[in-house]
C-alpha cells in the first residue's frame, strides 16, 4: 500500500506543480489545492499505513487492544487540511480581487509590484 | 576587584547609554543648559576610572566581568591596564568638555537633544571598546562606534555631502569591522583564547602560529580603516561635514584612535616581527606624508586640522610599528598630546566659525581683540602641536626622534619622513592658531565677539593641560605615560623625558623641524597653490574611487535584480521547483540513499479503484476545457483522497477532507462564475515540454523520497505514547482528537488563530473598494 | 440554484446539519468527530442556507457577525488554556470535573471548552468567507 500511495503522491505532486507553472492564475489555484492534498497524503503515508483500524480505544479498555493506525500523523494532517483550506480560500479571493483590479488573469500582466522597465535607482547619496 | 568595584565599573560602562536615553527629554526641558547636567555622566565615569590610576601605576592590572554566553565561552568582561585606563580617561575627560562645548555650539538647534543622545552613545561605545576584554565585547563595541559615528557624521542629514560622508565612514569602517571580526576569529582559532588578557598572557603563542600572517593582515584591515591610514584616509576629512563638536571628539581622542588602540593593545603579541615592523611604518609613513601634504592644500580650518589628524595617525602607526622601547614611549606621549591639542584646535576652529560665520582661513584675520580667550587657547594648543619647549608636544617630539634612532638605512628614512611631517604639521598648526587672529582685521560674515563660557571652556582647559602636564612631567609620566607604555610594550618601563632640553641629536632634529615649520608657514600661500596644481593634475583619488565603487555596486545590483526578480511568476515557480527537485535528488544521489525497488503492491480491488479515481480526477483537471469540468474534477480528486483516508483507518481525516472539498468546490464555483476565465492552457508547446519535465522530475523526486522514508524502520515511540495515555491521562477514547485538543493543544490554539486571521484577511480583501474599478466596468459594459 | 424545492428544504436541512455538527463536536473526544469537523459541517450548513435563500436571512439567523463568533471561539479556547494556571498547573493542562444534569452524570472539562472554541473559530471564519463571496454573487 505504501508503494502504491508513494506513486499516487508523486503523480499528485507532478500534476500540482505542472498546474502551478502555468501563467493562468486560476490554474495555479487548482494546482495549490492539489498540492495541499499531495502534502497531506505524503505526511499520512510517511506515518505508515494500517488498514481499517481507526485510532479509537474501545469503550471497556484503558488502551487499544490491537494495533491501530498511527494517530499522530492523523492529528497533524487534520489541522493541515483546515489550514490549507484557509490558505486556498485566501488565495482564491486574492486572485479574484487581482483580476478585478488589473483586468487580467495572466500572471505576466500582473506587474504592479514589479513593473517592467523600472528606472535605475539614483546614483547619488 | 571586589564585587562592589565590579558592579560600579559595569554601571560606569552603562551610564553613557542611560544618559543618552534621557538626553532628549532633558534637552527639551532645559534647552542648551542640559549640557551641564549631561556632562556629569562622563565626568563621573572619569572620576571612577581615575580611581584605578594609583594601583595601575604600581603595575597592577584588573580584569573582571560577567558571563554572557558560557556555551561559547563568551563573556562581557573588561580589562584595565595602563593603556585602557589612559584611553578611558581621555575619552571621558575630553567627552565632558565636548558635551559642554556642544551645549554652546548647537544652542537653539532643533535637534540638540538628539545630538547629545548620539554623542553620549558614541562615548559609551568608545569606552566599551577600549576597556573590552573578551573579543566579542570588543567587536560589539567596535561596531557600535561605527554605527554611532555614522549617526553623528550624518547628523545634518538634509545635506547630501553630509549623507555621503556618513555613508562613506560607515562603509569604510564597517568593512574594517568585518575584517577585524575575521582576524579575531583567526586568533581564537590559532590560540584558543577569547579574551585580550588571556591573549596577552599567552606570550608568543600567536607569533608562532601558522596563521599569524592571516591574523595580522585581517587585524590591520580593521585598524587601518578605523584609523584612516592611506589609502583608506579619505573618509576622515569628509567626516568634517559633521558639526564641529563631533569632529573635535571623533578626530582627537576617540574614533580614529580606536585603530591605534588596537595596534598598541596587540603589540606585545602581534608585534616584534618583520612583517609588523615593515607594514606598519610603511603605511604609517605614507599616511603621514600624504596627510601633511594634503593639509597644505586646504583653506578650511577644519579640513586643515582633519588632514593633520590623518598625518598624526600615520605617525602613531609608524612609531607603534617601529616597536622599540623609545618609539613606543614616543607614540604614547604623542597620542596623549595629540588628543589634547587636536581637541582644543578643533574646538577653536568651531568657535571661530560659530562667532565669525566662516572658517576659511583666507577670509579671516585680526580676531585677537574680539576673541582673546579663544586666541590664548589656540596658541597654547598650537604650541603643543608644533612641539614648542615647555609643552607636552615637545616631550613627544623629542621622544619621537630619540625613538626612531636615525641609525642609518631604514630608520634614517623614517626619521626623514617624521621630520618633514612634523615640520609641515608645525606650520599648519600655527596657521590655524594664528592666521585668524593676527594681522589686519578682515570683514567676516558675522560680527565676531567672544563666545559664551560653554564654548571656550573646552579648548582653554585642553590647551592649558598641554602646558601643565609637561611642567609636572614627572607626575604625568608616573601616572599615565609609564603605565601606558608598559602596557603597550608588555613589560614595565619608565618614561623619563622632561621639559629640560637634552643636548643631542633629538634636539638638533627638533630645531630643524621648527625651522622647516617656520619656513613652510611663511610660504604657505605658495605651497597651497602648488599642491592644488599637483592634485588637479592627478585628478583621481580614493575619494572619487569610493564614488565609482558605490555607483558600480548600484548598477550591478540593479542588473542582478532585473535578472533574478524579473517579475514573472512562472519563472520564479520554475526556479523554486527546480531547486526543490535538486535539493531532494542530489543528496539522495550523493549518499546513495535511493529506495530499493519495491514489490508490486497486493491490494484489494476496491483500493485500486479509489486510487484510480483520484488519478482520473487529476487528469481531468489538466484536460478540462471549461471551468465547470475543472471544478468538478478538482472535487473528484479531493473525494478520492477522502476515500483513501477512510480506507486506511482515519475516519476523522476522511470527514474533514469531505467537508473541505465540498466547501472548496462551493467557493471556487462562487468565484469562478464571476470570473470570465478559461481554465484551458495557452502555453506554447516548448514551454509545456519544459514544465512537464520540471513537474515530472519534482514529483518523481518527492515520490522517491517518500518511498525511501517508508522503507526505513519506523519509530513508533510517540504514537505509542499517545495510544497508551490517551484514555488513562486525558480521558478520551478518540486518540486523534485527544492529541489535537489536549496533548498538542497549544499547537491547535495557534492553528485556529491562523484560520481566524485568514478569515479576517479574506474579509478585508472582499471589502476593499477598488480605486479605479477597471474590471468591474468592463464586466458591466 | 434558487429553485423552489431547494429554498423550501434549505432551512430544515440547515437546522439538521447544525444539530448534527453539535453532535459531532460533543462526541469528538471518544468517537470520530471534534471541533474541526463540527465547525466545517456547520459552516457548510450556513453556506447552503445562503445559496438557497440569500445572505441576509443567514446573517439575521446568525445574529452575530460570523467573524465575531470566530473571535469569541478563539477567546474561549485561550481562556480554557489559561484556566489551568489558576490551579497551579502548566498552561493547557486539562481539568476535569463531573456535574450532574437532571440526575445524569456529565463529564465537564476545559478540553471540551477548548474544542468548542475550535468549533466556533472554524464555523465563524469559514461562514464569514462563504457569505462574503455569496454576497458578491447576489449583490
Amino acid at each position: 500500500m505504501e508503494v502504491a500511495l508513494s506513486f499516487v503522491v508523486s503523480v499528485f505532486f507532478a500534476v500540482a506543480i505542472y498546474l502551478m507553472l502555468s501563467k493562468h492564475i486560476i490554474r495555479i489555484l487548482l494546482g495549490v489545492s492539489i498540492f495541499g492534498n499531495a502534502v497531506n497524503l505524503s505526511i499520512f503515508t510517511a506515518g505508515r499505513l494500517m488498514r481499517e483500524v481507526p485510532p479509537i480505544i474501545p469503550e471497556a479498555l484503558p488502551t487499544p487492544e490491537v494495533a491501530t493506525a498511527s494517530p499522530l500523523p492523523q492529528a497533524l494532517v487534520l489541522t493541515a487540511i483546515v489550514i490549507s483550506f484557509s490558505l486556498f480560500a485566501f488565495l482564491l479571493v486574492l486572485a479574484f480581487r487581482a483580476y478585478q483590479e488589473l483586468g487580467t488573469d495572466d500572471t505576466d500582466g500582473m506587474r504592479v509590484a514589479e513593473p517592467e522597465g523600472e528606472p535605475m535607482p539614483p546614483l547619488g547619496y | 576587584m571586589t564585587a562592589d568595584g565590579q558592579w560600579l565599573t559595569f554601571l560606569a560602562l552603562l551610564l553613557p547609554f542611560a544618559a543618552a536615553a534621557i538626553a532628549p527629554v532633558l534637552t527639551k526641558a532645559l534647552k542648551h543648559n542640559a549640557a551641564w547636567l549631561l556632562a556629569l555622566a562622563p565626568a563621573l565615569i572619569f572620576l571612577h576610572f581615575s580611581g584605578f590610576v594609583g594601583s595601575i601605576s604600581e603595575g597592577e592590572t584588573l580584569s573582571a566581568g560577567y558571563v554572557w554566553i558560557p556555551s561559547l565561552s563568551v563573556d562581557f568582561s573588561w580589562f584595565l591596564d595602563g593603556l585602557s585606563v589612559t584611553f578611558a580617561l581621555l575619552i571621558t575627560g575630553i567627552g565632558t568638555l565636548i558635551v559642554l562645548y556642544a551645549g554652546g555650539y548647537l544652542k537653539g538647534h532643533e535637534h540638540q537633544g538628539r545630538f547629545f543622545s548620539f554623542i553620549l552613545m558614541f562615548m559609551g561605545s568608545m569606552l566599551g571598546l577600549v576597556v573590552a576584554d573578551s573579543f566579542l565585547t570588543l567587536f560589539v563595541f567596535w561596531e557600535l562606534t561605527s554605527i554611532t559615528s555614522f549617526l553623528l557624521i550624518g547628523f545634518d542629514h538634509s545635506r547630501e555631502a553630509s549623507r555621503r560622508a556618513a555613508l562613506q565612514a560607515l562603509v569604510v569602517t564597517g568593512l574594517g569591522g568585518l575584517s577585524l571580526l575575521a582576524g579575531l576569529l583567526v586568533i581564537w582559532g590559532a590560540t584558543g583564547v577569547t579574551s585580550m588578557s588571556a591573549l596577552l598572557a599567552s606570550e608568543s603563542a600567536l607569533r608562532d602560529a601558522p596563521l599569524y600572517m592571516a591574523a595580522l593582515l585581517l587585524i590591520l584591515g580593521g585598524a587601518f580603516t578605523k584609523s584612516a591610514q592611506f589609502p583608506f584616509h579619505f573618509w576622515l576629512p569628509n567626516a568634517m561635514e559633521a558639526p564641529t563638536p563631533v569632529s573635535a571628539y571623533l578626530h582627537s581622542a576617540t574614533m580614529v584612535k580606536a585603530g591605534v588602540y588596537l595596534l598598541m593593545r596587540l603589540n606585545p603579541v602581534l608585534g616584534d616581527t618583520v612583517a609588523w615592523e615593515t607594514i606598519l611604518p610603511l603605511f604609517g609613513g605614507a599616511t603621514l606624508l600624504v596627510g601633511t601634504l594634503l593639509a597644505v592644500r586646504q583653506t578650511d580650518l577644519k579640513l586643515m586640522l582633519a588632514y593633520t589628524t590623518v598625518a598624526s595617525l600615520g605617525l602613531l602607526v609608524m612609531l607603534t610599528g617601529v616597536g622599540s622601547e623609545k618609539a613606543v614611549e614616543a607614540a604614547v606621549l604623542y597620542l596623549v598630546a595629540h588628543s589634547m591639542f587636536k581637541g582644543a584646535l578643533f574646538m577653536v576652529a568651531g568657535l571661530v566659525d560659530h562667532e565669525s560665520g566662516t572658517r576659511d582661513v583666507t577670509r579671516l584675520g585680526g580676531l585677537r581683540k574680539a576673541m582673546p580667550i579663544t586666541f590664548v587657547a589656540a596658541v597654547l594648543a598650537a604650541a603643543s602641536m608644533g612641539g614648542v619647549p615647555l609643552f607636552f608636544g615637545f616631550l613627544a617630539k623629542e621622544e619621537i626622534y630619540a625613538g626612531l634612532g636615525f641609525a642609518g638605512g631604514w630608520t634614517a628614512f623614517l626619521t626623514l619622513v617624521a621630520l618633514i611631517g612634523n615640520g609641515l604639521m608645525f606650520a599648519i598648526g600655527f596657521a590655524v592658531a594664528l592666521k585668524p587672529f593676527l594681522g589686519a582685521k578682515v570683514e567676516t560674515p558675522k560680527h565676531a565677539h567672544e563666545g559664551p563660557i560653554l564654548l571656550w571652556l573646552g579648548p582653554l582647559v585642553l590647551g592649558g593641560l598641554g602646558l601643565v602636564s609637561a611642567l609636572v612631567s614627572g607626575l604625568s609620566h608616573q601616572l599615565v605615560s609609564s603605565p601606558m607604555s608598559s602596557a603597550v610594550l608588555g613589560k614595565p618601563v619608565t618614561v623619563t623625558i622632561s621639559t629640560v632640553p637634552h643636548i643631542g641629536m633629538p634636539l638638533v632634529l627638533s630645531v630643524v623641524t621648527v625651522a622647516l615649520g617656520i619656513l613652510v608657514f611663511a610660504m604657505l600661500e605658495r605651497g597651497r597653490t602648488a599642491m592644488a596644481g599637483i592634485l588637479t593634475a592627478i585628478g583621481w583619488g580614493p575619494d572619487q574611487g569610493f564614488d565609482q565603487v558605490m555607483r558600480g555596486l548600484t548598477r550591478l545590483s540593479f542588473r542582478v535584480t532585473n535578472v533574478i526578480q524579473n517579475g514573472r511568476l512562472d519563472y520564479y515557480m520554475t526556479a523554486t521547483f527546480v531547486a526543490v527537485a535538486a535539493a531532494v535528488l542530489i543528496p539522495m544521489g550523493l549518499y546513495d540513499e535511493w529506495p530499493t525497488v519495491p514489490q508490486f503492491p497486493r491490494m484489494p480491488f476496491y483500493e485500486w479503484t479509489v486510487l484510480l479515481i483520484g488519478l482520473i480526477g487529476l487528469g481531468a483537471v489538466i484536460y478540462a476545457r471549461d471551468r465547470l469540468t475543472a471544478i468538478v474534477s478538482l472535487g473528484i480528486q479531493g473525494f478520492a483522497v477522502a476515500l483513501i483516508f477512510m480506507l486506511l483507518g482515519a475516519p476523522d481525516l476522511s470527514f474533514t477532507q469531505f467537508m473541505v472539498e465540498t466547501l472548496s468546490v462551493v467557493i471556487l464555483a462562487l468565484v469562478m462564475t464571476r470570473l470570465r476565465l478559461s481554465p484551458t492552457d495557452h502555453r506554447p508547446t516548448g514551454e509545456k515540454v519544459l514544465d512537464v519535465a520540471v513537474a515530472g522530475t519534482c514529483g518523481a523526486a518527492l515520490g522517491l523520497m517518500l518511498l525511501r522514508v517508508t522503507q526505513v524502520p519506523f519509530n513508533t515511540e510517540l504514537s505509542e505514547f499517545f495510544s497508551q495515555y490517551s484514555r488513562v491521562i486525558a480521558h478520551g477514547r478518540n486518540i486523534v482528537n485527544v492529541i489535537l485538543v489536549d496533548f498538542r493543544g497549544t499547537d491547535t490554539l495557534g492553528e485556529i488563530a491562523v484560520v481566524m486571521i485568514a478569515g479576517l484577511a479574506i474579509l478585508a480583501l472582499v471589502r476593499i473598494r477598488s480605486v479605479k474599478p477597471l474590471a468591474e466596468n468592463k464586466e458591466e459594459g | 440554484m434558487r429553485t423552489l424545492i431547494f429554498r423550501t428544504v434549505a432551512p430544515y436541512l440547515t437546522s439538521l446539519m447544525i444539530l448534527f455538527s453539535i453532535f459531532v463536536l460533543l462526541r469528538g473526544h471518544n468517537e470520530p468527530g471534534g471541533g474541526f469537523i463540527g465547525g466545517l459541517i456547520a459552516a457548510s450548513a450556513f453556506a447552503i442556507y445562503g445559496i438557497a435563500c440569500g445572505v441576509s436571512p443567514v446573517r439575521r439567523a446568525l445574529y452575530f457577525h460570523p467573524m465575531a463568533i470566530s473571535g469569541f471561539g478563539l477567546l474561549v479556547s485561550a481562556i480554557s488554556g489559561w484556566l489551568s494556571l489558576a490551579f497551579n498547573v502548566p498552561f493547557m493542562t486539562g481539568l476535569w470535573t463531573k456535574v450532574s444534569v437532571l440526575g445524569v452524570p456529565v463529564d465537564l472539562s476545559t478540553v471540551l471548552f477548548f474544542d468548542i472554541g475550535v468549533y466556533l473559530v472554524v464555523l465563524g471564519s469559514i461562514t464569514s468567507v462563504a457569505l462574503a463571496l455569496e454576497e458578491r454573487e447576489h449583490g
